[in-house]
């Protein structure tokens, strides 16, 4: 019963509090940046809001289950996995979830329900992005388990969270070694892709297929997509700093660690073109999957 | 593989006009490209018939918001051509002065526009930033940021005071260095390199088969330049380098438009230091019966005008030839062969515009073509044998 309230306040409330918060900081950060002004903190909140209240319009040709059914379950995961991440963090010692591969699994199908929904809107410019998503999916997910191997194997081969974080508790936080920082760099990486945001953000590509996969959605379906990339936001860095910096506490130097990581993506966002499909699985399948194999060498060997 | 056609337009975020490129794609490797323009025709050669001399001027002024210098530069030239006259030196130097200043904001806001188009929108909002000083600097000038209104035959309508050039100067000289910080980034990012080096190139013989102009021939080696090639304004008496490079690929098309852009700042600074004193105006008062032609090197190329005069006051017939008809074309040699994602970007590097180019298609109310392009032919030749008769040439 404990974990309902952990699902509905930690798990959706608080995430998508911090969430669109984020995404708020990442837009006025870009903005200011780029010689704007930038929104107002309330204007993550009232997008979603006014899209809640517009037409849902399903294409003429599209599976309509499918099409309608996507963006649910990428929201669902998104929510299952944060509170899997919060209970872990909060309660470690007491629970007995937390299985880490559970947790890539699930950081898998917010992804995966783009591609759905792509698919199911069947407009070729929405098949062209998820096919992209899926490319992109197949790159980076094996340097991201190589990295996310690191910690387990630095917490003496424990694929349970709550073990890596009293690993680290007891240790220092695995991105003090040098697997770590290496392992951290792939991550960052690899959650810049998931996150969908350039120099990654391929299978969107406003200017080349007008949003990919989300360009036949309106109203309540983009609504929990954006949310949901929003709370990725959100779950993505949280899941960094739980397996390599030591989990969030509240306090300033938790602050520090998640602001950090966000304003890290944001630069990286905001300094680069975004690349070609091609380009980024060559990256991601070369320098990237070299540097986490050394970095899971460099654990093995005790560094 | 299953071939599937990627619409680019007629609404895209691509661009801000209606066009549309057919993309026919194999996976995301384009195989074949169709292009359709005239969503937009607004029948302006005709609107300019209909008008007089002076005030085709302002109509020619309006076929395209960025080259508002270029088209009415031309046309002047052309109607001083059927007189034909030589405007005064001052008047010369001044319509220069404004033919730079418009290139100037054209190539920045094109460089602005790729890297939009890259998912680069930090340079989108920095060179647009860059750009409000010329724009300022042209306000100064002219009184207006865009469609200067500077323009007419027999000289310009309006002067420059000799208080406001040490404004102008300044404005237009803050822009260097962050032009040249800018080429020295872009030269130096990887990223950057991996997205337009190689990318659409258009060899040398491709750009001399399919009659590229400005830039996009530049890029390709081509040395084509009206400002060079047949002077006019005060090219001639100025100090500036023509921008050729070898590659003709993405990037070799923004160097030289950063490199343009740098030129013509040189030139702007010389003829504003060097304005001479005299006369702008000519005040023409009779254009006689007969034809000429004027070019002159717009931002995105050549742009033609040709006039024909039957000796009352308007024009009888009044053509226009935007550069990007000419540069369209090459689509097909550069976009065929790339990937759907470098296709964007090829698109826009020949920096197309539009409504300059903007050409006639008639169809019924049920969206069916009424003439194809033979029928089309056939009826210009009509109507110039009708103009024939009725004028005896």
């Amino acid at each position: 019963m404990i974990y309902v309230l952990y699902f509905i306040t930690y798990g959706f409330l608080l995430t998508v509090a911090i969430g669109l918060l984020t995404s708020w900081i990442d837009r006025k950060v870009t903005a200011r940046v780029q010689y704007r002004v930038g929104p107002p903190i309330l204007q993550p909140l009232i997008d979603i809001i006014k899209l809640l209240g517009k037409e849902t319009l399903i294409p003429k040709g599209a599976s309509k289950s499918t099409f309608l059914m996507a963006p649910v379950v990428g929201f669902a995961s998104a929510i299952l996995v944060s509170t899997i991440l919060w209970v872990n963090n909060i309660t470690s010692a007491h629970t007995y979830l937390g299985d880490l591969v559970v947790v890539i699994y699930l950081l898998t199908i917010p992804s995966i329900s783009i591609i759905m929904g792509g698919f199911a809107s069947r407009n070729p410019l929405a098949s062209l992005g998820a096919s992209r998503e899926m490319k992109l999916i197949l790159s980076y997910e094996l340097p991201f388990v190589l990295a996310v191997l690191v910690p387990v194997i630095k917490s003496g081969f424990s694929l349970r969270l709550a073990t890596i974080l009293g690993y680290q508790l007891q240790n220092g936080a695995v991105a003090t070694g040098l697997s770590g920082v290496l392992a951290l760099i792939v991550a960052i990486f690899c959650i810049q892709a998931k996150l969908g945001l350039v120099p990654f953000d391929i299978p969107e590509a406003e200017t080349e297929i007008v949003s990919g996969p989300l360009v036949e959605y309106s109203g309540p379906g983009l609504a929990l997509y954006k949310l949901m990339k929003n709370m990725l936001l959100f779950i993505l860095p949280f899941f960094l700093i739980i397996i390599f910096m030591g989990g969030l506490h509240f306090d300033a130097i938790s602050i520090v660690k998640y602001v950090g990581l966000v304003a890290l993506v944001t630069v990286i966002r905001n300094t680069n073109p975004r690349v070609r499909i091609d380009q980024a699985v060559r990256f991601f399948w070369g320098p990237m999957t070299f540097l986490a194999a050394l970095a899971v060498a460099l654990a093995l060997t005790g560094r | 593989m299953a071939k599937t056609i990627v619409p680019i337009g007629p609404y895209h975020p691509l661009q801000e006009e209606p066009e549309f490129f057919m993309l026919t794609v194999e996976g995301e490797k384009v195989v074949d490209i169709d292009v359709r323009v005239g969503y937009n025709h607004r029948g302006i050669e005709k609107l300019s018939e209909m008008k007089t001399f002076d005030q085709s001027t302002f109509v020619i002024e309006r076929i395209c918001g960025i080259c508002s210098t270029s088209h009415p530069f031309a046309y002047t030239r052309a109607v001083e051509d059927v007189i034909p006259v030589e405007v005064p030196e001052r008047a010369k130097y001044i319509r220069t002065i404004i033919a730079e200043g418009e290139r100037i904001h054209s190539h920045l806001l094109w460089l602005g526009l790729a890297g939009h188009f890259l998912g680069y929108n930090t340079v989108y909002m920095w060179v647009w930033k860059l750009r409000e000083e010329i724009l300022d600097a042209m306000e100064i000038l002219s009184g207006n940021r865009n469609n200067y209104a500077m323009f007419k035959p027999g000289g310009v309508r309006r002067d420059i005071k000799a208080e406001d050039i040490p404004d102008v100067l300044k404005k237009i000289n803050s822009i260097v260095p962050t032009l040249e910080m800018l080429l020295k980034a872009i030269a130096d990012d990887p990223v950057l390199h991996a997205r337009t080096k190689g990318i659409g190139v258009l060899s040398k013989e491709e750009a001399i088969n399919f009659s590229a102009l400005g830039p996009t021939s530049r890029a390709s080696g081509v040395a084509r330049d009206v400002r060079r090639d047949s002077p006019y304004g005060a090219y001639d008496k100025v100090e500036w380098e023509m921008i050729v490079t070898e590659n003709g690929d993405v990037f070799d098309k923004v160097v030289v438009r950063i490199l343009e852009v740098l030129e013509a700042v040189k030139i702007m600074r010389q003829c504003l230091q060097n304005l001479p004193v005299g006369e702008i105006d000519l005040n023409i008062k009779d254009i006689p019966p007969g034809e000429g032609i004027g070019h002159i090197e717009a931002p995105r190329g050549e742009t033609f005008h040709y006039v024909r005069s039957d000796g009352t006051n308007r024009p009888v017939r009044h053509k226009v030839r935007a550069p990007t008809f000419m540069n369209l074309p090459t689509y097909k040699a550069t976009v065929v062969g790339e990937t759907v994602s470098d296709a964007t970007i090829i698109l826009a590097a020949i920096d197309p515009c539009y409504c300059c180019t903007e050409r006639m298609a008639v169809r019924n109310t049920k969206g069916k073509k009424l003439y194809n392009g033979e029928d089309l032919i056939k009826l210009s030749q009509r109507k110039t044998e009708r103009l024939r008769e009725k004028y005896k040439c």
